[in-house]
């Protein structure tokens, strides 16, 4: 315990970061709570002087807008999608990267590349894999040519090229083009942190496992998965928290317009939602994200109560 | 079943490419064990006895010779298709699984024509508890039992499947030293009821001593000595098995032998016929002392030690390699209290060694 006289100066060590989390944590919260209930809250009117009405509305108003509807359905599609995908496919590479000798340490890097690079970038890069050049929808007679990487595989093996991303493309190839970036973004993070997990399990488990005869699937999902139970749980929590803030993936690949040319706005999520909002309906903005935290802040307590049932600390 | 070493060898290169300094961790071991035995592979850390072990599960490969099981030749089968019951030195059990579970696991890895109906299987492992009497604790997590019933728990894990041997890798050394003897005593049961050939590592010697069948005798990968525990006692073939063997440790003295007469210093202490003149290493187990007032072996009295049972003197004497020479005598015999204490010698109880290579010189 810090003696009484030397308190103030712990105080005053903690000063700063108080004071930063105080100004641009704590009082966005307050003042978010204090919008929120706010009939229609505007800044701009808010700044001249007129006052609003307290009430429920910004919340009914949300959650009767088809258009959130939207934006959460979207939300809840990619993350149901990408959080099982990428988790599974992490915990394979990482066992597989384990088990393997020399190349390990190259392999370890290339897989952690997307970690230090921008995804506004990697958005870019593969918005342009998956592009398509002229039109597949007009006439016979009109040349088609495709451009993207992925097309060409997709030809070289002698299919269709598909409209992923460019005008006139389906809503569920816009959707597969996400989960594919979102697994491939997040997988470097997650083998990071199962790999960590796995290199930390002791040996002599395996060594017992293979005197008793166990088969490799056996060891796989009878000692490895629940001796990295902890990891697999912290991994699918963050991943759900991280999904229902996506945003920044979808501008990646398909801009700010959050869609493909001709039908901007369908891929929006919830955070892309609030962000609409913020300019003009602060009170509406607000709202949303308290609905966000609310839905985050469920799922995550769905999640600790089953890993808590499954995990083995 | 029996297991045949032949000219078992563990070499294991060295980490840097330029440098060469490869670590022969065993080498050259030929050694038949006989069915059913326990067999205690003793030696101080660093011996090869853990590697030996390790080579016979099937967990390392040996770098040359021959393992065969029965007349079956094992060296190039993995550990999986061996058969044999590990039990490692930290138990190695799985954290996340119950006794029961744990006890389960290697029925349940059974496949083909192996593969046992569920009541089979969970009465054979009930089976393994009761004769480890851990039978109370099956629903248990390992983290929520003793270290002797961890212990418990590793070797009815290695048992359940019936092996033809079991190993044993330091089993006693997580112990206390009451639970130590006590699970001692519980191997050494367990494997007289199984009959199953059993081979454990230890770097104890009283613990080697006094279950072991037979005792292999280590030192850097080399093998001093095979034997019974009271031969190898008795009979050392060196110097080190000399001094690994025995509590409290053999008196061991610089001597010389000249006219067929051995010297601890200047007093003649006994006769050896047919040994030729030469420096020695003189070892005297501490019960190879006579308390005799005309005996020719002068030590300058330090302390007496009573145990009951055993007076235990405590002297020293210039000649003497280690620190004090420690006698054990029958408690009838009274030490008086003086400046010294005089000895003679009982012959069977006093080994000579080469000065050059350690070896024994036989009288």
């Amino acid at each position: 315990m810090v003696e009484s006289k030397h308190k103030w100066k712990a105080w005053l060590y903690l000063a700063p970061a108080i004071i930063l989390l105080l100004i641009f944590t704590v009082w966005p919260i307050i003042n978010t709570l204090h919008m929120s209930v706010q009939e229609g809250f505007n800044q701009a009117q808010a700044n001249i002087g007129v006052t609003f009405d307290y009430g429920f509305g910004n919340f009914q108003n949300v959650i009767e807008y088809d258009y959130f509807k939207d934006c959460l359905f979207n939300t809840i599609l990619l993350c149901v999608l990408t959080v099982p995908i990428s988790t599974i496919l992490a915990l394979v590479i990482a066992v597989c990267l384990n088990s393997i000798g020399p190349l390990s340490r190259f392999l370890q890097t290339i897989y952690f590349l997307p970690y230090v690079t921008n995804s506004i970038a990697i958005g870019m890069v593969f918005a342009a894999m998956f592009n398509m050049v002229g039109n597949n929808f007009g006439n016979e007679n009109e040349l088609v040519i495709t451009a993207g990487i992925i097309n060409n595989v997709i030809e070289f093996f002698g299919g269709d090229p598909i409209n992923w991303i460019n005008a006139g493309s389906s809503y569920w190839a816009n959707i597969t083009v996400m989960v594919v970036y979102i697994v491939w973004n997040a997988l470097p993070f997650k083998i990071l942190i199962l790999l960590g997990g796995l290199q930390s399990v002791n040996k002599q488990y395996y060594d017992a496992a293979k005197v008793d005869g166990t088969s490799r699937f056996r060891v796989f999902s009878k000692i490895t998965v629940p001796l990295l139970s902890p990891m697999i749980a912290y991994v699918v929590i963050t991943g759900f928290i991280g999904g229902f803030k996506e945003y920044s993936s979808i501008v990646g690949i398909f801009g700010e317009k959050m869609g493909p040319t001709g039908d901007a706005r369908r891929l929006n999520t919830m955070v892309g939602f609030i962000y609409d909002a913020i300019d003009t309906q602060q009170g509406r903005a607000s709202a949303a994200a308290l609905i966000l935290f609310g839905i985050i802040f469920v799922v995550t307590l769905i999640n600790l109560a089953v890993s808590k049932k499954k995990t083995h600390y | 079943m029996k297991i045949v070493l032949q000219n078992l060898t563990k070499i294991f290169p060295s980490r840097n490419k330029k440098v060469k300094d490869e670590v022969v961790a065993v080498s050259d071991f030929t050694f038949t064990i006989p069915d059913g035995k326990l067999i205690g592979l003793l030696g101080p850390s660093g011996c090869g006895k853990s590697t030996t072990l390790y080579m016979i599960s099937g967990l390392q490969k040996p770098s040359g010779g021959k393992i065969f099981f029965g007349d079956d030749d094992v060296t190039e089968l993995s550990a999986e298709n061996r058969g044999v019951g590990l039990v490692f030195q930290n138990y190695a059990l799985y954290p996340h699984m119950t006794v029961k579970q744990n006890i389960l696991f290697p029925l349940q890895n059974l496949k083909g024509a192996d593969k046992l109906p569920k009541e089979e299987m969970i009465e054979r492992a009930y089976t393994a508890a009761k004769l480890v009497q851990i039978d109370n604790l099956m629903d248990r997590k390992p983290s929520e039992l003793s270290g002797g019933q961890q212990q418990r728990v590793a070797i009815a894990r290695a048992l359940v499947k019936m092996p033809k041997v079991l190993l044993l890798d330091e089993p006693l050394s997580n112990l206390d030293a009451r639970l130590r003897l006590q699970t001692r005593e519980e191997i050494r049961r367990i494997q007289k009821e199984t009959g199953i050939t059993t081979i454990f590592v230890t770097h104890d010697q009283e613990e080697a001593m006094s279950i072991s069948d037979l005792i292999v005798v280590m030192k850097l990968g080399v093998v001093q000595q095979i034997g019974a525990p009271q031969e190898v006692y008795d009979d050392p073939t060196n110097l080190f098995v000399a001094k690994f063997l025995g509590t409290p440790p053999i008196n061991v003295f610089e001597g010389k032998v000249e006219g067929e007469k051995l010297y601890i210093g200047d007093a003649a202490v006994l006769d050896v016929p047919g040994v030729s003149d030469q420096p020695v290493t003189v070892g005297i187990r501490p019960e190879g002392f006579n308390l005799d007032p005309n005996g020719a072996f002068v030590c300058k009295l330090q302390n007496v030690e009573v145990m009951g049972r055993d007076v235990s003197i405590v002297s020293t004497n210039e000649a003497s390699l280690n620190p004090v020479v420690r006698s054990i005598i029958n408690a009838d015999n009274k030490v008086e209290a003086s400046e010294t204490v005089t000895f003679s010698l009982k012959p069977h109880k006093v080994f000579l060694f080469s000065k050059e290579d350690e070896s024994r010189i036989y009288f």
